[in-house]
C-alpha cells in the first residue's frame, strides 16, 4: 500500500500560495486513482495553523506539522530537516510538493537523507491499478517522457499550471505536531530579507494572464535606418501597464545588457524565457520581434494561446508554433493595442 | 580571507543547444539519435558556475578551482578544447554517460566519490557549485544531491549573485518567485551552490590559460575512472516529441487598426 504525503509551505502571509494549491489538486486526483493508498499531509513554516485550515477539507488522513520561527524563513539546512521529520513520521512511499523555490532547494537534501529517488518538474501522471507514471520533460522540455520507479520513498514536484487551484470548505482536523530541534550548526545561513533585482520596474508578474515576449528586434535599426531605444521601452512599458502582462524576453535581448550594450533598464536576466531561461505558464502570449528556432521557441512551450507580431511571415518563432501570426510593425501595432486597451 | 576558497564546479557536456534532438528508445533505455556525432559544450548555467568561480580566484587570493565533468572520455575531451581557454581550473573527468536519462541520484554518487577523492581539497574551505539546471535531465536536484552527500547543509539554489566580505561572510542572491532575490548570509564555507545565469558574461579565450589547463587535463583524461550508470527499477515506457505543431493563421495585408482591435479583445477575452 502506497502513502502519498503532500508536502507544503504558507506563504508570507500564511496562507497556501497557487502552485501549493494546484498541486493539492494533483494529489487529491492521485490517491483518488491510486488504488488502496493512505493520503497525509505535511506543513513547514512559522505558523502553519491558516494554511491547515485551508487544506483541511482535501481528505488527508493525518496533518503532520513543523512550525516555529527558525521554519518562518527559506533555508535549506532547517527546511531539509522539518522535511525529512515528517517524511520519517509518515512513512511516505510518494512524496509529492509543489516546485517552488523554497522546496526545490530542501527536497532532494531529504531524498538523499531517505535513499529515495526524486523527479521534478512532473507535468501529468496516469495510475494504473497500483502503479503510478509520471510525464516530464527532458533536454528542457523539448521531449516528454512517461516513467514509473519501484524504489522509494518517491519525491515528485509537480509543475504550476498543470492542475486547476483545489478549493474545499475548510473541516476541522487535528495535527499532529512534530518538534525538531534546530541548533547552532544549522543556523549558519542568516535569510535577511528579499531585494528586487536591478531593473527600474517589477515586470515579472507569475499570475498574469498575458506573458508579453519582448524580442531583440525592439533594439535594431527600425525603417528610417535609426535605432529607437526610448521610444521601444515607452511601448513595452506601456502594453504592460494597460494589459497587466508579465515580461518575457529572449536570451539575445537581456545578453545585451551583460555585453555592456544599451538595453532596457526594466529588463534583467530574470525576463529571459527559453531553453537557458524559464518557461512560464500563463494562459496567453504574445511575442513581438522575437527570432529564432526550437531553443527560443522552449520559452513558451506552456503557454496556452500563441499570438506573435513580427515582419516576417516565416518567423520560426510562430510556424506551426503559434496561433496567429501578425506581419504587421511591432512599433506601430503594439502602440496601436496599448490605446485600445 | 588570507587562505581562500576550494572550490569545486560539477559540470557536463549538453547537446549544442541549436541542435534538433530525437528521442530513441535503445537496450539500456532512452537515449537520443546519433547522440556520440551530437556537437556538445559545456552546459550553459555549469558554465556560468565556471565563470563565477573563475571570477572569484581572480579575486579571492589562494582560491582553487576544480572542475569535475562526467562524461564520456573522448567527448570530455573535445569540450575542454572549447573551455580550457576561459579560466584556470584543475580537472577532473569521471567518463560515464552525459544523457539526460541518467539518474541523478547515480549522478551525484558518482560526482561525490570523485570530489571526495580530489587530495588537496580542503572540505572546510569547499564551495560546491554548479548549476541550477542542466540542458540535458532539467531536474534541478544534482548540486542538493551531491552537497547532502558531502555533509553539507547550507545550500541554495538559482543564485545570480555572491560577493564575499573582507571577513569572509558570503553574501547569496538567490532567484524566488515573483522575480525578486532572498538575500542570506552565511558565515562561511562550506557550502554548494547552484547558479542560475549569474551576471558575468563569458570570458574571452586565453591561451595561456589554455596551456596552464592542459597540464591537469590530459593526465585527468587518462586516469578517468569507469562508473556504469543504472537506475535500477525505474522504466521509462515512452520518450516522444511533444505534439504542439498548431495551424498558424497569417493575417497580412490588413490594416494596422483592424489588428490592433483584434489582438485588444483577444487580450481582454
Amino acid at each position: 500500500m502506497e502513502t502519498i504525503l503532500f508536502l507544503t509551505h504558507p506563504e508570507d502571509d500564511g496562507s497556501l500560495g497557487r502552485s501549493a494549491l494546484e498541486t493539492l489538486t494533483g494529489v487529491v486526483e492521485l490517491n483518488r486513482q491510486l488504488s488502496d493508498a493512505k493520503f497525509v499531509a505535511g506543513f513547514i513554516g512559522d505558523d502553519v495553523s491558516t494554511a491547515v485550515a485551508e487544506a483541511s477539507g482535501c481528505g488527508a488522513k493525518t496533518f503532520y506539522t513543523v512550525s516555529g520561527p527558525d521554519f518562518k524563513m527559506s533555508r535549506c539546512a532547517s527546511d531539509t530537516a522539518a522535511l525529512e521529520a515528517i517524511c520519517r513520521a509518515s512513512g511516505a512511499t510518494i512524496v509529492v510538493a509543489p516546485t517552488t523555490s523554497r522546496f526545490n532547494r530542501a527536497i532532494p537534501g531529504v531524498a538523499q537523507r531517505l535513499d529515495g529517488r526524486i523527479d521534478t518538474h512532473v507535468g501529468g501522471f496516469t495510475v494504473n491499478g497500483a502503479e503510478l507514471r509520471i510525464q516530464r520533460g527532458y533536454y528542457r522540455q523539448r521531449m516528454i517522457a512517461s516513467l514509473t520507479r519501484t524504489a522509494r520513498p518517491w519525491f515528485l514536484t509537480f509543475d504550476s499550471g498543470v492542475f486547476p487551484k483545489w478549493e474545499g470548505a475548510p473541516v476541522a482536523v487535528q495535527t499532529e505536531t512534530l518538534n525538531v530541534k534546530i541548533g547552532d550548526e544549522l543556523r549558519k545561513t542568516n535569510v535577511t530579507g528579499y531585494k528586487a533585482p536591478l531593473a527600474s520596474v517589477q515586470t515579472i508578474r507569475p499570475d498574469a494572464k498575458l506573458l508579453f515576449v519582448a524580442g531583440v528586434g525592439w533594439t535594431k535599426k527600425q525603417a528610417d535606418g535609426q535605432v529607437h531605444l526610448e521610444e521601444a521601452a515607452k511601448i513595452i512599458l506601456h502594453i504592460l501597464d494597460k494589459s497587466g502582462a508579465s515580461l518575457g524576453s529572449s536570451k539575445s535581448l537581456v545578453d545585451q545588457s551583460s555585453e555592456g550594450q544599451g538595453v532596457f533598464s526594466f529588463m534583467s536576466h530574470l525576463n529571459q524565457v527559453g531553453q537557458t531561461g524559464s518557461t512560464p505558464r500563463h494562459p496567453k502570449g504574445l511575442a513581438a520581434c522575437c527570432h529564432g528556432e526550437e531553443p527560443h521557441v522552449v520559452g513558451w512551450r506552456f503557454i496556452g494561446e500563441r499570438r506573435v507580431i513580427n515582419l516576417d511571415p516565416n518567423c520560426g518563432w510562430a510556424q506551426g508554433k503559434a496561433d496567429v501570426l501578425y506581419v504587421a510593425d511591432a512599433f506601430e501595432l503594439v502602440a496601436k493595442v496599448s490605446e485600445l486597451l | 580571507m588570507s587562505t581562500g576558497f576550494h572550490v569545486v564546479v560539477c559540470g557536463s557536456l549538453v547537446p549544442d543547444l541549436l541542435q534538433t534532438l530525437e528521442p530513441v528508445q535503445g537496450p539500456a533505455g532512452p537515449g537520443l539519435r546519433n547522440e556520440l556525432m551530437l556537437p556538445s559544450v559545456l552546459d550553459p548555467w555549469a558554465a556560468h558556475a565556471l565563470y563565477e568561480a573563475g571570477h572569484l580566484a581572480a579575486t579571492v587570493p589562494g582560491t582553487r578551482v576544480w572542475l569535475v565533468s562526467l562524461g564520456p572520455k573522448a567527448k570530455l575531451q573535445q569540450l575542454m578544447m572549447s573551455i580550457a581557454q576561459k579560466v584556470p581550473f584543475e580537472f577532473v573527468a569521471i567518463d560515464a554517460s552525459a544523457s539526460g536519462f541518467t539518474d541523478p541520484v547515480e549522478v551525484a554518487a558518482a560526482l561525490a566519490d570523485a570530489i571526495e577523492m580530489i587530495p588537496a581539497l580542503d572540505r572546510s574551505r569547499l564551495l560546491l557549485f554548479g548549476g541550477c539546471a542542466s540542458a540535458s535531465r532539467d531536474a534541478g536536484v544534482t548540486v542538493q544531491l551531491v552537497g547532502e552527500r558531502l555533509g553539507i547543509a547550507d545550500q541554495f539554489l538559482a543564485v545570480d549573485e555572491l560577493t564575499v566580505s573582507a571577513q569572509g561572510t558570503l553574501t547569496i542572491l538567490e532567484r524566488v518567485e515573483g522575480g525578486k532575490y532572498l538575500v542570506s548570509e552565511v558565515a562561511g564555507p562550506p557550502c554548494a551552490i547552484a547558479w542560475a545565469t549569474g551576471n558575468r558574461p563569458e570570458p574571452p579565450n586565453n591561451p595561456q590559460i589554455g596551456m596552464l589547463n592542459m597540464r591537469t587535463i590530459m593526465p585527468a583524461l587518462q586516469k578517468a575512472r569507469l562508473v556504469q550508470l543504472s537506475a535500477p527499477g525505474t522504466t521509462f515506457h515512452g520518450v516522444e516529441l511533444p505534439k504542439q505543431e498548431r495551424r498558424t493563421r497569417i493575417v497580412k495585408d490588413v490594416p494596422i487598426e483592424e489588428m490592433a482591435m483584434e489582438i485588444a479583445n483577444w487580450i481582454k477575452e
